[in-house]
C-alpha cells in the first residue's frame, strides 16, 4: 500500500488533520546562511491563525487559547522591555564604575564611582569638587596626588588598565563568542531582510556581549555602546521568541519581535523611545508592517521605563549627556549651522571612506592574522595619547556632556572661565562675556582631541571586540560645533558693532549659546556617517526636551545629508554590508538599467541544462544522486523531461530529510521506489516496491516570469515580496531560474562592482 | 492538553530552561530598585550658593521632596535679610537628586562575579579540560565546508527521542561539546575566514 505522510501545512490541500500530525523535525527550516522564503513562512502563519480561529468556535478552552495567542505578541514586547531596560541599566552602572576605575577607587566602598563616591561628603562651597573619600591610584599608592612621580604612577596605571580591560574583552570573544564583535547592525539588518545566521543572536553572545561591551567602553577605546546594545536587545528579543510557539517556529513572525526589539534597543540607549521606533523603521528594518509600529512603542516604552526605575545616572535621566536649557536661537545663526552641517557631510564621507579601506586591509593581509595584538597595540596608542589632554581622558559621554553643557554661574570647568563682570550680572542670566585664558586653552586642547579622534575611530570601529560608533561621532561633531560656537560667541563679543550683530546681540545680552552648536554638530557628524534622516533630528529633540531646536537640527542634518551623499552613496552601514558580501538586497535604491530576465537567468547559454526532477518517474536513487552532485537549495519539478511543465518548486533541505526519514521509518521504501509528488499516483506492478509520496514537501506555486520580462520588475518582485528564487518560463515551458545571489550578483555587476564580492547563498 | 504539547516539551528543554534562568536574573535586578530606593540617605534636594556681596558661598543638603526642592524651603538658616531673599535665590541652583546605593551595589557585584565566573570557565577550557579528556576522533576531521555542510546541518536537526543521552552528566557533556564545535566553528567564519564581521 502506500503511506500518506504529510509533511506539515504547505500550501495546496491541507486539512484539519494537517495541523494536528507533528511535521518531521527539520523541514521548514532553514540551513545556516541561507535565506528565508518570506512568502512561505508568512502564508503558514495564517494558515496556523486560520486553524486557531476555526478551533476557538469548539470549546471554551480553544478560545482562550486563540486570546492567549492574539496577547502573546504583547506579552512577548513586555518581557523584551524589561529584559533590555534592566540589561541596559547594568551595562550603563558598570561601564561608569570601571571608566573611573582607571583613575582611582574609592574608599567608601569599592562599588562607587567617583560621583557617587563624593555624593555624601560634606564639602565648602570652594573646594566643591574635591572630596577626600575619592582616592586616584597615586594618592594610594604613594600617599601623595601631585608632582611629577605621581603624574606619571597615575598614567602609567591608566594605561594597564585600560590594557587589561581590551585584553579581557578580546580573549572572552574569541573564546567564548566570536560572532559579539563589532557593531552588530549590519548583520541584524541582513538578517532582518531574511538572512539567516544562526547562533548571531543567541545565549552566549548575548552574555559575551554584555560583558565585553563594558570591558571595552572603559578601557578607553574610541567606541560607543549604541550599535551594540541594538544588538543585546535582539538577542533579548530572539532567545524570549523561545518562550511563545507563534514565534519560535516560524521566522517571518520572529522578525517582526527583532524589529521591535531593535527599536527597544535605541531607545534605552538614548532614553529616546520615539527616536528608537523611527530608528529602527529607517535603519534597521526590512518589512516594517503597522502592527509592528505599535508594538514597536510599546516594547520602547517599556526598556525605558525600566532603565529610568533602575536610575544609573541620578535624577531619573537616561542618558549622561541630557540637555536641560532652552535657550533661544537667531535665524542668522543658521549659517554657521549650515557650516556645521558641511564639516559633518565632509567627515561622514572621509570616515566612511578610510574605515572600509582599512577594514579591507584586516580582511584581506596578514594584519588579520592577529586580532589580539591589534586590539593590544591600538589600545596602547589610544590610552598614551589620551591621558595627557584632559578632554581626551574623560570618556566621550562625559566629554559630549560637557560640550553640550551652557555656562552658568556655577560652573568652574575650564571651558566656562569666562572674565566675569559681576555688575551686570542681574540673577542667574549670564551676557555673552570676554573668554578667559581658561577657555583658550580648552579650545587648543578640544583642538587636539579632535584630531585624535577624528583618526584613532578610523582604527577602532571594526575591531575584534564590540564596538559601535554614535558616541564617537557625536564626540567629534560636539567638539567642532563647540569650537565654532565659542568662536562666534567671541565674534559677537568683541564686534557687536558689525551689521550682523547690532540688530540681535547688543552688548549685555546673551545670544549665543555655543552648547547648541555642540549639539547641532553632534547631529550633522552622526547624520554623515549614518545618513539617518528623520530618527536621527527625532532622536537629538528627544534627547533635548524640546522642539526649539528642530530647526537647526534638521538645517544640519539634511546638509550633511546632501553633502556626504554627493560624495559617496552608502552610509557606514550598508557599507560595511558591501564589504563582507552579505546578500541584502537594497530596498531604497533603484534599479535603473535595461537587462532582461533572460540576461540573468541560469543556466546560462553554453552551461548545462537546468537539473529538474520529474514528478512520477525519478526513483530515490536518481534523486540522491541529484542531491549529492549538485549543490543548489532547491529544484524545479516538472511534469516530464520532454514537455518541461511547471509543477513546483522543491527545496533541497526538505528533500533531503524526508528521504533519509522515509529510508529509516518506513517499510518498503528502497532506491529503486519511485518518488511521486502528485496526489494520484500512476499504478505500478504488483511486484515493484512501494512509492514515497513527497506531495506534502512540494511548492506547488513557486513565482514565475517570462524570460523577456525586464529585470526592474523582476528586482522589484525580489524587493517587495521577499522572495529566494524566481523561475523563469518561455512559451509555458520552464527555461532557467533565477535566485537572490544571481540578482544582487547583476546589481554588482551593472554598478561596475565585483560580482565575486556577493560570498553567501 | 494538545498533541504538540509533548514534543514541544522535548525539544525545548534546554531552550527554555536558559530564558527562565534569564528572567530569574532580571527579576533579581529589578527587586533591588523597588526596595532599596526609600533608603532616606539616598535621597536629597541640594542647593549650591555662590558668593552674594560679603556673603561667602554655602551648600545646602535637604531631605525634602521634589516639590519642595527649591531655595526657600532647603536654605536655612537664610543668610540675608528679608528683601534680598529674592535677589539671592535667583543665584542659587537648586536640584532634587536621588540614587540607590543597594542597586549600584548588587549590579556590581552581579557583573564581577559573572566576569569571574567566565574566567574561571576560560582557565578551566584551556588548562584542565584538554588533559581530562581524550582527543574524541570525531572531532579530528577537518570540516571541508561544502562537502559536510548537508550532513551536519542534519546533524543539528534536534535527535529523536529514541537516541536521547541517559544520564544528566551525558547530556550536559554533550551539549558542551556541540557549543564547542559551534565556537569554532564561528571562530572560523569570523577569525580564519574573515567571511564575517570583518
Amino acid at each position: 500500500g502506500f503511506s500518506t505522510y504529510n509533511g506539515g501545512g504547505m500550501n495546496g490541500k491541507s486539512t484539519m488533520m494537517d495541523f494536528l500530525e507533528e511535521p518531521l523535525p527539520g523541514v521548514g527550516t532553514y540551513e545556516d546562511f541561507n535565506t528565508i522564503d518570506w512568502v512561505r513562512e508568512k502564508s503558514r502563519d495564517r494558515d496556523r491563525h486560520r486553524e486557531i480561529t476555526n478551533r476557538s468556535k469548539e470549546s471554551t478552552w480553544a478560545l482562550l487559547h486563540s486570546v492567549s495567542d492574539a496577547f502573546s505578541g504583547w506579552l512577548l514586547m513586555l518581557f523584551i522591555g524589561l529584559l533590555a531596560g534592566s540589561l541596559a541599566g547594568l551595562i550603563d552602572i558598570s561601564a561608569h564604575w570601571m571608566t573611573d576605575l582607571k583613575e582611582g577607587v574609592c574608599l567608601a566602598g569599592f562599588w562607587f564611582n567617583h560621583e557617587h563616591c563624593c555624593w555624601k561628603s560634606n564639602t565648602t562651597f570652594t573646594d566643591r569638587d574635591k572630596c577626600p573619600e575619592w582616592k586616584s591610584w597615586s594618592q594610594l599608592i604613594l600617599g601623595y596626588g601631585e608632582g611629577a612621580f605621581a603624574y606619571i604612577l597615575n598614567y602609567f596605571m591608566y594605561v594597564v588598565w585600560a590594557l587589561m580591560f581590551s585584553l579581557l574583552a578580546v580573549l572572552l570573544v574569541k573564546g567564548f563568542a566570536p560572532y559579539a564583535c563589532g557593531s552588530g547592525i549590519p548583520e541584524i539588518k541582513t538578517i532582518l531582510s531574511g538572512f539567516i545566521i544562526r547562533g548571531y543572536l543567541g545565549k552566549w553572545t548575548l552574555v559575551i556581549k554584555t560583558i565585553t561591551l563594558v570591558l571595552a567602553v572603559s578601557s578607553g577605546l574610541s567606541l560607543g555602546k549604541e550599535g551594540p546594545l541594538v544588538h543585546v536587545a535582539c538577542c533579548c528579543g530572539n532567545i524570549l521568541c523561545h518562550l511563545f510557539t507563534k514565534y519560535r517556529k516560524n521566522e517571518a513572525k520572529r522578525r517582526e519581535v527583532l524589529s521591535a526589539a531593535a527599536a527597544a534597543g535605541v531607545s534605552v540607549a538614548f532614553g529616546a523611545p520615539i527616536g528608537g521606533v523611527l530608528f529602527s523603521l529607517e535603519e534597521v528594518s526590512y518589512y516594517f508592517p503597522l502592527k509592528t509600529l505599535w508594538r514597536s512603542f510599546f516594547a520602547a516604552l517599556v526598556a525605558a521605563f525600566t532603565l529610568r526605575s533602575i536610575n544609573p545616572f541620578g535624577n531619573s535621566r537616561l542618558v549622561l549627556f541630557y540637555v536641560e536649557f532652552h535657550m533661544p536661537w537667531h535665524l542668522l545663526e543658521l549659517v554657521p549651522f549650515i557650516l556645521l552641517g558641511i564639516f559633518g557631510g565632509l567627515w561622514g564621507a572621509f570616515f566612511i571612506r578610510s574605515n572600509i579601506a582599512w577594514c579591507r586591509r584586516r580582511k584581506t593581509t596578514r594584519l588579520g592574522k592577529y586580532p589580539v595584538l591589534e586590539v593590544f597595540v591600538v589600545t596602547a596608542i589610544t590610552a598614551i595619547l589620551a591621558f595627557p589632554n584632559e578632554y581626551t581622558r574623560m570618556s566621550t559621554s562625559e566629554l559630549i556632556s560637557e560640550l553640550f553643557n551652557d555656562c552658568g554661574i556655577l560652573d568652574s570647568s575650564k571651558l566656562c572661565e569666562y572674565v566675569n563682570d559681576f555688575n551686570s550680572t542681574k540673577g542667574d542670566d549670564l551676557p555673552d562675556r570676554a573668554a578667559g585664558p581658561g577657555v583658550y586653552t580648552a579650545m587648543w586642547q578640544l583642538a587636539l582631541a579632535l584630531i585624535m579622534k577624528v583618526f584613532i575611530t578610523i582604527f577602532t570601529f571594526g575591531m575584534k571586540v564590540p564596538s559601535g560608533l554614535f558616541i564617537p561621532s557625536m564626540a567629534v561633531g560636539a567638539i567642532a560645533g563647540r569650537l565654532l560656537g565659542v568662536a562666534v560667541e567671541q565674534l559677537a563679543f568683541y564686534h557687536h558693532d558689525w551689521a550682523i550683530f547690532s540688530g540681535w546681540c547688543s552688548q549685555g545680552a546673551d545670544c549665543i549659546t555655543p552648547g547648541l552648536y555642540a549639539m547641532v554638530g553632534a547631529a550633522a557628524c552622526l547624520g554623515g556617517v549614518t545618513r539617518m534622516t528623520v530618527s536621527l533630528v527625532v532622536i537629538m529633540f528627544e534627547l533635548t526636551g524640546g522642539l526649539e531646536y528642530i530647526v537647526p537640527l534638521m538645517a544640519a542634518a539634511m546638509t550633511s545629508k546632501w553633502v556626504a551623499d554627493a560624495i559617496g552613496r552608502e552610509g557606514i552601514y550598508d557599507a560595511h554590508i558591501r564589504l563582507n558580501g552579505y546578500p541584502f538586497l537594497e530596498a531604497k535604491e533603484e534599479f535603473s538599467h535595461k537587462t532582461r530576465a533572460m540576461d540573468v537567468m541560469r543556466p546560462r547559454k553554453n552551461d548545462p541544462p537546468l537539473t529538474v526532477i520529474t514528478q512520477d518517474s525519478m526513483t530515490v536513487e536518481d534523486v540522491e544522486t541529484i542531491v549529492t552532485k549538485t549543490t543548489y537549495s532547491g529544484y524545479p519539478v516538472v511534469v516530464s523531461r520532454a514537455s518541461q511543465r511547471l509543477v513546483g518548486f522543491v527545496l533541497r533541505r526538505d528533500l533531503i530529510i524526508s528521504i533519509e526519514n522515509a529510508r529509516k521509518k518506513q517499510d518498503g521504501i528502497v532506491s529503486t521506489s519511485i518518488i511521486c509528488f502528485t496526489d494520484y499516483c500512476p499504478p505500478l506492478p504488483p511486484s515493484s516496491p512501494s512509492v514515497l509520496k513527497l506531495r506534502s514537501i512540494l511548492d506547488l506555486s513557486p513565482f514565475t516570469v517570462t524570460d523577456e520580462t525586464p529585470m526592474e520588475i523582476v528586482v522589484d518582485i525580489f524587493r517587495k515580496l521577499g522572495l529566494r528564487q524566481c523561475l523563469v518560463t518561455h512559451n509555458g515551458k520552464l527555461l532557467g531560474i533565477i535566485t537572490k545571489k544571481d540578482v544582487l550578483k547583476h546589481i554588482a555587476q551593472m554598478a561596475n562592482q565585483d560580482p565575486e564580492s556577493i560570498l553567501f547563498n | 492538553l494538545f498533541p504538540q504539547a509533548p514534543t514541544m516539551f522535548a525539544q525545548c528543554s534546554w531552550n527554555s530552561v536558559s530564558p527562565v534562568v534569564l528572567l530569574v536574573l532580571l527579576g533579581c535586578l529589578l527587586c533591588p530598585p523597588a526596595q532599596a530606593s526609600k533608603s532616606s540617605e539616598d535621597i536629597r534636594c541640594k542647593c549650591i550658593c555662590p558668593p552674594y556681596r560679603n556673603i561667602s558661598g554655602h551648600i545646602y543638603n535637604k531631605n525634602v521632596s521634589q516639590k519642595d526642592c527649591n531655595c526657600l524651603h532647603v536654605v536655612e538658616p537664610m543668610p540675608v535679610p528679608g528683601n534680598d531673599v529674592e535677589a539671592y535665590c535667583l543665584l542659587c541652583e537648586c536640584k532634587y537628586e536621588e540614587r540607590s546605593t543597594t542597586t549600584i551595589k548588587v549590579i556590581i557585584i552581579i557583573y564581577l562575579s559573572v566576569v569571574g565566573a567566565l574566567l574561571l570557565y576560560m582557565a578551566f577550557l584551556v588548562l584542565v579540560d584538554p588533559l581530562i579528556r581524550k582527543p574524541d576522533p570525531y572531532t579530528q576531521p577537518l570540516h571541508n565546508e561544502e562537502e559536510s555542510e548537508d550532513t551536519r546541518s542534519l546533524a543539528a536537526v534536534p535527535t529523536p527521542a529514541g537516541a536521547r543521552a541517559n544520564t544528566v552528566l551525558e547530556r550536559v557533556e554533550g551539549a558542551q561539546q556541540r557549543w564547542k564545535r559551534q565556537v569554532q566553528e564561528q571562530r572560523k567564519t569570523v577569525f580564519d575566514r574573515h567571511k564575517m564581521l570583518s
